[in-house]
């Protein structure tokens, strides 16, 4: 299978993406750069964390106007799973492809830590290895996590069951004192109605081995690969 | 051509005083330039000879550390010092302070002191996977402390964070000696190939001297001389002295750099960092015995109108210098291009042993480069020192009321309190390898693709530095080697990050002697050698100083990472072992300060030999598996370690009340050195017993996991829950009330 990791400048994660999807996959991962204006074919694309063209204008503003996101938006549109991280995930509000922004933490202070997230749609590439309902411990490290949408938005992304996972408890308990950084609802993910475009502030890439602290990312990883060989198959 | 420039006519006494340079430096510059200066050499020859860039108080001194051994590739007198590593792979790292910026200006002075640190590394040739730093700030309670914790926290993650570069530890003190003089000293490791390091050095005549990296502005003009002056009531007017950093650019240099570096076209390198544009050009041409000169018509500038002066001793960040390989200008600028950095040829080196700068067809400064290096003043300044106080013993302290009340005080206090308000700011995961995140005893890394890390992490305990420069300066050392040991590494070398009052007073002057005095011998007898430091003198405010605080920055390595243990205690029913003599020492412990009414007399001294002998004894047992968890006992004692180790692990204690002769509270709070807890299994505490008395260790069962609770007999309990909230709350709590 062929994975595609976009590197803009001043994307971090992208090596901790390709060094996960690679261990994930068994395959080598492309790395496409900002710049560049024809983008390999590819089963799925992941936009990495990081801090895109320095998070100058907006976390991801300046990233969502370069010249590859001309094709990653129409390769979305044509049905290629992309997973935006952290910073991915500011690249695809910016550029539409999910609904929402991420405004600054509530705290109004980066925040780098383990969280507990509930996995609540299982339904997209990315979360199909997972249970409904399933608990994770996943870091998140992020200065601009805070997910705002107005009421009608969030209301038609609960309807439509586009939010993928949300803060949670250690216990599962989907509460105010578990959200990291003020996201209405404790929204940590959410996906767009095709299910196919996933977007989420934690970082499954690193908690995938034990000597990392622990695996729970994992399941991401292997959803990817279940996703990928399924979409072969097919 | 003319020399000269219209400001040069008039070179007054004031000026020569406003540009740090004492009558008798002036007349030395006079004896090398044969002609009254420029207004540009007067001002190259201020930062190339200020305390900060000559070391000129305290070289004397540090050449007599210790900067030797097999594992040395590069010591003290480069970027950053150098270890190998083995197969292939070695460790550079340095320490350096940027205390002065930062409490003038604290998200800026700490941001940059963090770039300036990862410069030094990467421009040997190095990825930086690892930032750490050692704070000081001053008492909670004074008014600016809150503003400058805030600042100086943000500063260090905005950043790391966005460069991508993993902050995985470092300390964090309050003490209302650091009032008007916080301390910052940020340290950076990186990892490179033995075969792929990179100096300073342009050797060869005729090559093009290039620039790269951000354009030129007018911030941080004498930035360098700033840092070597005292403060007074007018620091605040500093301010434009203090950089402006930009994380992202040093993101896309630290990776243009890299890609350049390995297509093999670069002869010299180093960074523009204190003194800008002069320090790198001068000490480029001074290491490789040649000459340089610049046009600096050519540096891009961010700025329209800047002189010779202002573009000289600019200390804009994230820029680099370097020297080239004849032709492969097209290829370099390639890359530099590729990555949105400015690229211009400035310059070339010749043989003629001068820099020479010109500016719009004038030339502003022609000087002796090795003159200038060279002849930069040297003080053997005098200095005294008093007798160590003497030694209190316990009985003369007395008990607190409750042990265990005495334990959550010393933990819910400013000095004893958890540091992940500070530590969750920071990225400690990016890059894919923290193994031991922050909080443990040494934060530990792996070595990308491998299965081995290096280990690292900063230390000093300025109170018994205060009490006994020698002695504490020691300690400062061993518990840096003590805390990588904690976690099964091989400990290799230091940086040091020296932090003094002013120097020109012979007490501080005093302390400064006995630290190297003290630091010297650590280093010798655990083999364990400096590579690379950092002076900072002058941390004083109105004639009050700060308390030398030599920081210790220490670097080792683990060969295999399934042999290594944290300090999180594991399993109920195993037991906790406490190796090391107990001697119940109660003098400059947090014991003393926090619940005893105030510091008093020596602190705890140190043995080497028990150190190393303990030491090797732990790392031992760690490599063969045998033990479960390990934790040093430092700040606090034996009861403070058992209680981290229960946190960590959320695993209860039953500690088994002291038996022996010395009064309890000295057993549970006394802060004596060279000591370890280790968890073993039930099935393994006899064998590891025999083997402690076979090597002469003191060892004694302390307590056996289990429950939610410590507890000591049945008159003494804590619950965890409690013990955990105490600890954690200070911090957040200090940080989010409103400072009126």
């Amino acid at each position: 299978m062929k994975s595609t990791v976009i590197v803009f400048p001043g994307s971090n994660c992208d090596r901790d993406m390709k060094v996960a999807l690679e261990k994930a996959t068994g395959s080598t991962v492309d790395m496409a750069w900002h710049g560049d204006t024809d983008l390999k074919p590819s089963d799925l694309i992941v936009l990495p964390g990081g801090f895109s063209y320095g998070d100058y204008l907006r976390p991801g503003a300046m990233a969502a106007k370069s010249p590859i996101m001309a094709n990653v938006i129409a390769r979305a549109k044509s049905g290629t799973p992309i997973l935006g991280i952290c910073n991915g995930f500011q690249v695809l509000c910016e550029t539409g492809l999910l609904p929402g922004v991420l405004m600054r933490n509530a705290s109004l202070r980066y925040v780098c830590r383990d969280v507990h997230v509930k996995v609540e749609q299982p339904e997209t590439p990315f979360t199909l290895a997972y249970q409904k309902g399933a608990i994770l411990r996943i870091p998140v490290a992020h200065h601009d996590g805070n997910y705002f949408a107005d009421a009608d938005q969030l209301d038609r992304l609960e309807g439509e069951d586009q939010v993928v996972v949300r803060y949670c408890n250690e216990d599962g308990n989907v509460a105010a004192s578990a959200n990291p950084n003020g996201s209405q609802r404790n929204i940590a993910g959410i996906c767009d109605g095709s299910r196919r475009i996933v977007g989420m502030m934690p970082h499954p890439e690193r908690l995938f081995e034990s000597a990392l602290g622990g695996c729970d990312g994992l399941g991401v990883l292997d959803s990817i690969k279940q996703a990928v060989n399924t979409a072969v198959a097919h | 051509m003319t020399q000269s420039t219209p400001e040069a006519a008039n070179i007054t006494p004031e000026l020569i005083a406003e540009h740090g340079l004492k009558p008798d430096e002036y007349q030395r510059l006079l004896e090398i330039m044969g002609h009254e200066p420029s207004l540009t050499e007067l001002g190259i020859f201020s930062v190339m000879w200020s305390e900060h860039c000559s070391y000129k108080s305290s070289r004397f001194w540090l050449k007599q550390l210790p900067t030797s051994g097999p594992q040395v590739i590069q010591g003290p007198g480069e970027n950053a010092g150098i270890v190998d590593l083995g197969d292939g792979d070695c460790a550079v790292f340095k320490m350096e302070s940027h205390n002065h910026p930062s409490y003038i200006e604290p998200y800026q002075g700490a941001a940059t002191g963090v770039g300036g640190i990862m410069r030094d590394v990467f421009t040997m040739g190095a990825r930086p996977v690892a930032n750490l730093n050692a704070l000081r700030f001053g008492a909670p309670e004074h008014p600016k402390t809150r503003h400058l914790v805030n600042g100086v926290v943000a500063g260090i993650g905005g950043y790391g964070n966005c460069v991508g570069v993993p902050t995985v530890g470092g300390e964090v003190n309050f003490d209302a000696a650091y009032n008007n003089n916080i301390l910052v000293n940020a340290m950076c490791i990186g990892l490179a190939k033995t075969d792929k390091i990179f100096y300073s050095a342009a050797r060869g005549a005729d090559l093009p001297v290039v620039y790269v990296g951000s354009k030129t502005g007018r911030d941080g003009i004498h930035g360098a001389t700033m840092a070597s002056a005292e403060f007074d009531d007018d620091s605040d007017e500093k301010r434009p002295t203090v950089q402006v950093g930009d994380p992202f650019t040093e993101k896309l240099l630290i990776e243009a750099c890299l890609e350049l570096m390995a297509l093999d076209v670069i002869i010299a390198i180093q960074d523009m960092g204190a003194a800008g544009l002069t320090s790198s050009t001068s000490e480029m041409a001074d290491k490789g015995g040649v000459g340089i000169e610049l046009n600096l018509d050519h540096v891009p500038q961010r700025e329209v109108g800047m002189t010779a002066y202002e573009m000289l001793l600019s200390e804009s960040q994230e820029r680099m210098l370097m020297v080239l390989k004849p032709g492969s200008e097209p290829d370099a600028e390639a890359v530099f291009h590729k990555w949105g950095l400015d690229f211009a040829v400035i310059g070339r080196t010749n043989d003629s042993g001068r820099m020479v700068v010109k500016h719009k067809g004038i030339i502003e400064a022609d000087i002796p480069v090795a003159n200038l290096a060279d002849s930069a003043p040297l003080y053997e300044r005098p200095w005294t020192t008093e007798p160590p106080p003497r030694r209190i013993l316990a009985e003369w302290i007395e008990p607190p009321e409750s042990i265990m009340g005495a334990l959550k005080t010393i933990m819910a206090h400013p000095s004893g309190c958890s540091r992940r308000w500070v530590w969750e700011q920071y990225d400690h995961m990016v890059m894919g390898d923290t193994i031991q995140r922050p909080g443990g005893d040494a934060a530990v890394v792996r070595i990308h693709g491998t299965n081995k890390a290096i280990a690292a992490c900063c230390d000093v305990t300025p109170r018994y530095v205060l009490a006994d420069p020698a002695m504490g300066t020691k300690q400062a050392v061993a518990e840096t080697w003590r805390n990588l040991t904690a976690v099964g590494a091989e400990p290799l070398a230091i940086t040091d990050n020296l932090n003094y009052a002013n120097p020109e007073r012979p007490e501080i002057m005093g302390q400064f002697v006995q630290s190297i005095k003290g630091m010297t011998e650590a280093c010798e007898v655990l083999a364990y050698p400096v590579v690379a430091g950092n002076v900072s003198l002058y941390n004083e405010t109105n004639g009050v100083g700060i308390p030398p605080t030599p920081a210790i920055g220490g670097v080792g390595i683990i060969k295999d990472l399934s042999k290594r243990v944290d300090m999180s205690a594991k399993h109920a029913g195993n037991l906790l072992v406490a190796l090391g003599a107990e001697e119940g020492h109660l003098g400059q412990t947090l014991y003393q300060q926090i619940i005893a009414g105030g510091l008093d007399g020596a602190p705890p001294p140190v043995d080497l030999h028990a150190e190393k002998a303990t030491g090797d004894f732990v790392r031992t047992l760690i490599r063969e598996q045998a033990i479960q968890s390990a934790h040093d006992i430092s700040d606090g004692g034996l009861l403070v370690a058992i209680a981290e180790m229960a946190l960590a692990g959320n695993v209860g204690v039953e500690i088994f009340p002291y038996e022996g002769t010395l009064p309890a509270h000295a057993i549970w709070f006394g802060e004596d050195q060279a000591r370890y807890i280790i968890e073993v299994s039930p099935e393994t505490a006899d064998s590891i017993l025999e083997r402690t008395r076979q090597n002469s260790l003191p060892a004694r069962i302390v307590g056996r996991l289990g429950g939610d609770k410590l507890s000591i007999g049945r008159a003494e309990t804590l619950e965890l829950a409690e013990l955990k909230s105490a600890h954690e709350a200070w911090f957040p709590k200090y940080m989010d009330s409103v400072s009126d």
